[in-house]
């Protein structure tokens, strides 16, 4: 088999099981490949959805007073962007990263699941169409911010809630099919000899990932149902008059909440101890060790909800445990962050996209690791919460950590995709345009909280007048910045210089045994794992 | 070929696909069984600030004239329900163990008959296990015709076992407008019978 071409096998493919030809290819396809690429392509539109919303926002906010749109209208915008970001954009792109690289890494032919895959794709992007009509209906969209509060979601919400709450739930459902085949390719379809200490941690931390779906997704789901029968048929979960309590929505809501951000998170890890390794061409420092971290921090994530619910009127025992825990948490994190630069140390480093991509992920994830305990001390969250510094913390950890991860993901297996090498000139463009401009953006944001700033309010008082207007300027600046990656995705598939089947000289693991690109079907026989 | 293709194991990729959706289930369920939890965890450990909804009997009190508790009173109507409700005293020095009468003002200002539903919380919620009534508006609607107005009765000690850390405990009441809930239940009824 390894000695046929690329275009003997491909030849081979179109005679036997080809993919059909034109739209249909992509409606019914059942190829882990395919299927990857809808999750990855889904995923950028959203992002740049969302990050239109942004634009709104920042635009808004660019200068005090009331001047762009309505603060109800500003609302929407809040929470849209943070339901289409969290749901839209990070979560597909990881599903659509391990679609493609999950049955190449563990030499499997497929998913377990291909049927139940095509599925897991194709009912996102009616949910997110229901979410964003909501937005055209009478009354607008949802406007009680991505974390729906009761009773903002109930009492106060307006009509179309019933539309977020179905959209909810086909999103959840999505991905728990998407968890379900994951966990049964990675237990069922490893190759003879890939035993559990030799899988590529990627594999590793999407496996842990998988499980965190499945345990927090349908406590989700029961959230919104709680929300859907307060607010249209008459029961009071959330409702004091009734006998409910609306704090309770908040400890059921962080329930799936905190394993949800790790959720966002695990996979770069992943993606990072691949790429790290890669470029200083040495292999990754304590593996091992890794494992067990992404694995305590799983553990972990169930017992810090209420880091996000220290000024509800929680007894003091309570917040001093949480407190604690979250602070526990940055134990293994800062193992993982120990083992990357150890990993780089005296290792021979080179500079490529994906590698500049993951160093920054390792810097900038590290401040919103350390603004995330600044946020934990419980005193002094009494000052933080609900400003600007909350914005700051988590827009390091998901933006410069899990966005940056999968930009990094992208530049580093694209040749395996597409068979071409990208334009390093734009790449190296993109990555410096993004991470001047993502600083600019973000950081200041820790300012205006520690001033004071509320977050989620269309107005503020002048004194914040003249930082707003520079973290606005650098809002624009990253949107737009994202549009030379478009721009390289398209080039690259297109053409470009041939890549080999392994471009990236320290690079291991078994995708790299295949030809670029990666045949339509991998693994047919399963490989020899040393 | 001598290894077998890894094809998927059909037998196997069930057995786990149906624990995985089991564990879905059972997460899902584990959400909704989270509202009961939570409720028995609040009551146990006496920290949400919910006080009992039914009367508590003064028997065998002993008062404990060495120690002063203050209690401060304080009302809320919800947002649009145009009733005025108010405490007749907003503070008082109680001895634990003492029965204390005190009364809320609520009026109706509008023009129509509306039922309201007052829901008590003491604040700091570790005091409120210790807040004892004999008597309440709060165990019953009110209702209160177009343009009235009535004295609400409450009646209620103040545990002698009460912390010793606690000095002020903080009643206050919220009012809900439930109208149309009992309406609705109203109509319900009477087609039952
Ligand atoms: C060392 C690790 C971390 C610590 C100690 C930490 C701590 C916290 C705390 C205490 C808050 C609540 C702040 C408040 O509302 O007052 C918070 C909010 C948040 N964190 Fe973290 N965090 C950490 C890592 C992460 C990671 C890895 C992510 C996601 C990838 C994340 C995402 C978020 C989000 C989205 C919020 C805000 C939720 C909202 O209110 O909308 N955090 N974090
Ligand atoms: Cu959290």
């Amino acid at each position: 088999m390894s000695t046929l071409t690329q275009d003997q096998i491909a030849a081979h493919d179109e005679h036997h099981h080809g993919a059909p030809k034109g739209i249909m290819r992509w409606i019914l396809t059942t190829n882990h490949k395919d299927i990857g690429t809808l999750y990855l392509w889904f995923s950028f539109i959203m992002f740049l959805t969302g990050g239109a919303m942004a634009m709104v926002i920042r635009a808004e906010l660019f200068q005090p007073g009331l001047q762009l749109v309505e603060p109800n209208f500003f609302n929407q915008m809040t929470t849209v962007h943070g339901l289409i970001m969290v749901f839209g954009a990070v979560m597909p792109a990881f599903t659509g990263l391990a679609n493609w690289l999950i049955p190449m890494m563990i030499g499997a032919p497929d998913m377990a699941l291909p049927r139940m895959n095509n599925w897991s794709f194709w009912i996102l992007p009616f949910a997110f169409t229901i979410l964003l009509s909501s937005l055209f209906m009478e009354g607008g969209g949802p406007n009680f911010g991505w974390t729906f509060y009761a009773p903002l979601s109930t009492t106060y919400s307006p009509d179309s809630t019933a539309l977020f709450v179905f959209s909810i739930h086909i999103m959840g459902i999505s991905s728990i099919m998407g968890a379900i085949n994951v966990i049964v390719t990675i237990v069922n379809l490893r190759a003879p000899g890939m035993t559990w200490m030799k899988l590529p941690l990627f594999v590793w931390t999407w496996l842990i990932t998988a499980f965190l779906l499945i345990a927090v997704m349908p406590v989700l789901a029961g959230a919104v149902t709680m929300v859907l029968t307060d607010k249209f048929f008459g029961t009071s979960f959330f409702e004091a008059a009734g006998g409910g309590d609306p704090v309770m929505f908040q400890h059921i809501f962080w329930f799936f909440g905190h394993p949800e951000v790790y959720i966002m998170i695990l996979p770069s890890f992943g993606i990072i101890s691949a790429i790290v390794p890669a470029f200083s061409r040495k292999p990754l420092f304590g593996y091992a060790s890794m494992v067990y971290a992404t694995a305590s921090i799983a553990i972990l994530s169930f017992l810090v909800w209420a880091h996000h619910m220290f000024t509800t009127g929680m007894p003091v025992f309570a917040e001093l445990f949480f407190m604690y825990c979250t602070m526990l948490i940055a134990v293994p994190t800062g193992v993982k962050v120990f083992n990357w630069v150890a990993t780089m140390w005296r290792g021979s480093l080179s500079f490529e996209t994906p590698m500049l991509f993951a160093v920054a992920f390792i810097i900038l994830f590290t401040i919103g690791g350390f603004s995330g305990l600044m946020l934990a001390i419980t005193p002094a969250d009494f000052q933080y919460h609900d400003t600007y510094f909350v914005v700051a913390h988590f827009h390091y950890v998901l933006v410069t950590g899990a966005i940056f991860s999968i930009m990094a993901a992208a530049y580093y297996w694209l040749p395996k995709w597409t068979g071409h090498m990208y334009s390093e000139r734009l790449g190296q463009w993109h990555f410096w345009c993004s991470v001047i401009s993502v600083n600019v953006l973000f950081f200041p944001m820790h300012f205006l909280g520690l001033a004071g700033m509320p977050r989620r309010i269309p107005d503020y008082s002048i004194q914040f007048a003249d930082v707003n207007q520079i973290v606005s300027i650098g809002g624009f600046a990253f949107g737009l910045s994202q549009l030379i990656f478009l721009v390289l995705v398209i080039k690259c598939i297109r053409g470009g210089e041939k890549a080999p089947a392994k471009p990236w000289e320290g690079s291991e693991g078994l995708e790299w045994t295949l030809p670029s690109p990666a045949p339509y079907h991998s693994f047919t026989t399963p490989p020899e794992v040393k | 070929m001598q290894n077998q293709p890894n094809q998927p194991n059909i037998k196997s990729n069930r057995k786990l696909i149906s624990l995985l959706v089991l564990g879905c289930l059972a997460m899902f369920g584990f959400g909704f069984a989270l509202v009961p939890l939570y409720d028995v965890l609040c009551e146990k450990l006496g920290i949400n600030g919910k006080t009992s909804n039914t009367a508590s009997n003064y028997q065998a009190i002993t008062v404990d004239k060495n120690r002063v508790v203050t209690v401060e009173f304080i009302s809320q109507v919800s947002t649009g329900m145009p009733w005025k409700f108010e405490p007749q005293t907003k503070r008082l020095d109680v001895h634990p163990g003492e029965l204390i009468h005190t009364t809320f003002l609520a009026q109706n200002l509008s023009n129509r008959l509306i039922v309201g539903q007052a829901i008590p919380s003491v604040s700091p919620g570790q005091g409120a296990a210790y807040f004892n009534k004999t008597e309440c508006f709060c165990f019953n609607q009110q209702h209160l015709a177009a343009a009235s107005r009535a004295e609400l009765p409450l009646i209620f000690f103040v545990d002698p076992q009460l912390p010793e850390s606690i000095h002020t405990l903080t009643l206050s009441y919220t009012l809900y407008d439930i109208t149309d809930k009992q309406l609705a239940s109203a109509i319900e009824q009477g087609a039952a019978k």
